[in-house]
């Protein structure tokens, strides 16, 4: 602590120049955090896909129907536990913008499957007696103001028409990340008020297995059973589902390394030429340090602690106002859900500034460990 | 008593058979030759002659800012010439005081914390390291101005403020290369009283470079460097 006015000195010597390297720093991290909240958006469904769960879908594409029948079948298979069928309803609300995922669902089955989504007992008891009623996730109830005994109008797309449903239960997920921006109708209400064409179909099955560790060996019983009929299907874990869904909209994952990397490698060059001009600038005071009895393994840590300290400054108010920003939620309105900084996020975040700081800061504190007091005082 | 022959090791300081050269390209450029030098605690020496002759190589070395190409260096009974980088930083924290012509304030800091910059590298609590600061800023009556920055002082109160910073850790002695040579007459006047009264009363050790007769004539001896080789001395006024 007793080198701190010293470094703090320094520091302080170009107002701007470190103002404008503590912001590079912010911007960088800013951005590292929305890039980070992005990609935690898109691979949540991953990373909190169920281990015990199996997604059954038509073999052909996930937007290809299958019977209703199945579901008798599936449920005969050895170590199935539980089966509920779902299907994409792809109602608007007032504006095709006002974007939210809605699922025609079994109640009946449903919290067995998902136990994760919690829901109040008298509230999911009102929502099995009401036909026409329906459940929505806290997200989207706060986003568009709605309380249950509201009544919400959807204008059908898959499903023509106008459809009128009563809010009677919100859910909420038992772990901060999982999704609450879904509207569950009851599948019963599509069958009755649907188009002629959809009767006895659903869109997929959702499979809970009693043991996890058997998941992939009922995945092939599964598709055994349907093998060569009509109705073939692809039965993979959740978690393959969810991947696989992701992988549909390009590697999000690359793309965010590969601009995130161009991002830290600029901020490396910048930073690195700000520090060697700033070191440069203090030669003969460094030589002074040296000559007054401070060691070369001494200047070098002033040096890295100098850029290190404004690398976490900047990156923590970079990472300050990410998180802030990204506090709000999701800003697309229900394309990602999981929208949040993760505190592994922040971690990384601040570990990559400070080891962009350190690397930046690394030539120019070597220059000023190897400096010779004698040669330094010389030029001056 | 200052003594420039070459037998047995007097006084504080002790000099024997130093070479200094460096390599110029093809060339070796002898700097300092065969120089012998015995200085005894209290003694305030001056070294003069034109500029080349090698004066502030021969305080860098005495300094351990360089290291010689031959002969050795003894001071207090330690010789430092063959001590390691590291080992040689930590005796110049010890045992050097250094007064620069440019005086070398770092500009960032506070007059106070300039003079406090030694102390940083001794187990001395904050407290202590304040009263020495204040001591040494007293000593070198600039006891009002600690909270100044280099800039606001003037040439000869920046240099007074370097000799506080000089002699803040109680350092063996003072190195002092041309202290007067950036300053007018009356502030170099007054620094040269400075330097005096710390050798005269508080009985420091000062070896100074300078080209300037009134500075040098400060000094108890006055020695003359002409191409690398020292000239007997002669006796100051002081």
């Amino acid at each position: 602590m007793r080198f701190f006015p010293l470094l703090l000195a320094n520091l302080l010597r170009k107002k701007i120049r470190t103002l404008l390297t503590v912001g590079s720093y912010a911007v960088a991290l800013f951005l590292f955090g929305l890039l980070s909240a992005i990609h935690g958006a898109f691979t949540a469904g991953i990373e909190l896909a169920g281990a015990d769960r199996l997604i059954v879908m038509h073999r052909a594409s996930f937007i290809q129907p299958l019977p209703f029948a199945h579901r008798d079948r599936i449920l005969r298979v050895p170590g199935v536990r539980d089966v509920a069928s779902s299907s994409w309803f792809g109602g608007v609300y007032q504006d095709p913008k006002n974007f939210f995922p809605q699922f025609a669902i079994e109640p009946e089955v449903w919290r067995r499957v998902y136990p994760e989504f919690q829901v109040p007992d008298g509230e999911w008891q009102a929502f099995l007696a009401d036909r026409a009623g329906c459940v929505v996730g806290a997200t989207t109830a706060q986003r568009f103001g709605w309380k249950v005994g509201d009544r919400i109008p959807l204008q059908g797309t898959i499903f023509p028409g106008a459809w009128e449903f009563n809010l009677r239960a919100i859910y909420r997920g038992s772990r901060p990340q999982d999704d609450m921006t879904q509207f569950w109708l009851q599948k019963q209400y599509v069958d009755e008020k649907g188009p002629e064409y959809w009767k006895g179909l659903v869109g997929w099955y959702v499979v809970r297995v009693t043991n996890p560790d058997e998941a992939l060996t009922i995945a092939k019983a599964i598709d055994g059973a349907f093998a060569n009929s009509t109705w073939e299907t692809r039965t993979q874990t959740e978690r393959t589902f969810a991947a696989a869904f992701v992988r549909q909209m390009g590697n999000i994952e690359f793309l965010i390394l590969a601009v995130g990397g161009v991002v830290f490698f600029t901020l490396l060059l910048v930073t690195g030429n700000t520090m060697a001009i700033a070191v440069r600038e203090r030669t003969a005071e460094l030589a002074v340090l040296k000559a007054v009895g401070f060691s070369d393994g001494f200047v070098l840590l002033v040096v890295l602690a100098e850029s290190a300290l404004l690398a976490t400054a900047g990156g923590g108010i970079g990472l300050g106002l990410a998180k802030t920003f990204t506090s709000g939620g999701d800003p697309t309105g229900g394309i990602l859900p999981a929208f949040y900084i993760s505190p592994a996020s922040v971690a990384a975040g601040l570990g990559a500034a400070l080891a962009v700081g350190l690397a930046a800061g690394l030539l120019p504190a070597v220059l000023a460990m190897r400096l010779r007091v004698v040669d330094a005082l010389r030029r001056i | 008593m200052v003594s420039l022959s070459a037998g047995p090791a007097l006084g504080l300081i002790s000099v024997r058979n130093l070479d200094k050269t460096y390599r110029r390209g093809g060339e070796e450029i002898h700097v300092l030759q065969g120089l012998n030098l015995d200085v005894a605690a209290g003694e305030f020496v001056a070294f003069m002659g034109p500029s080349g002759s090698g004066k502030t190589t021969l305080l860098n070395l005495l300094g351990g800012l360089d290291v010689p190409t031959a002969g050795s260096i003894t001071v207090g009974g330690d010789e430092i010439t063959h001590l390691s980088r590291r080992r040689l930083t930590a005796w110049r924290a010890r045992h050097v005081g250094f007064v620069f012509q440019m005086y070398n304030l770092i500009p960032v800091l506070t007059a106070f914390r300039n003079v406090e910059l030694p102390l940083l590298l001794t187990p001395l609590g904050r407290k202590e390291r304040r009263e020495h600061v204040e001591t040494a800023l007293g000593l070198v009556g600039l006891g009002d101005r600690g909270h100044h920055f280099p800039r606001q002082l003037s040439g000869g109160q920046e240099q007074r403020v370097a000799i506080a910073r000089a002699i803040v850790a109680d350092p063996t002695f003072l190195l002092c290369d041309e202290p007067t040579g950036d300053l007018d007459r009356r502030s170099a006047g007054e620094i040269m009283d400075l330097v005096s009264h710390l050798v005269a009363d508080h009985g420091k050790t000062v070896l100074m470079v300078t080209h300037d007769p009134r500075a040098a004539e400060r000094a108890a001896v006055v020695l003359h460097l002409e191409k690398g080789v020292l000239e007997n001395g002669v006796r100051g006024a002081a």
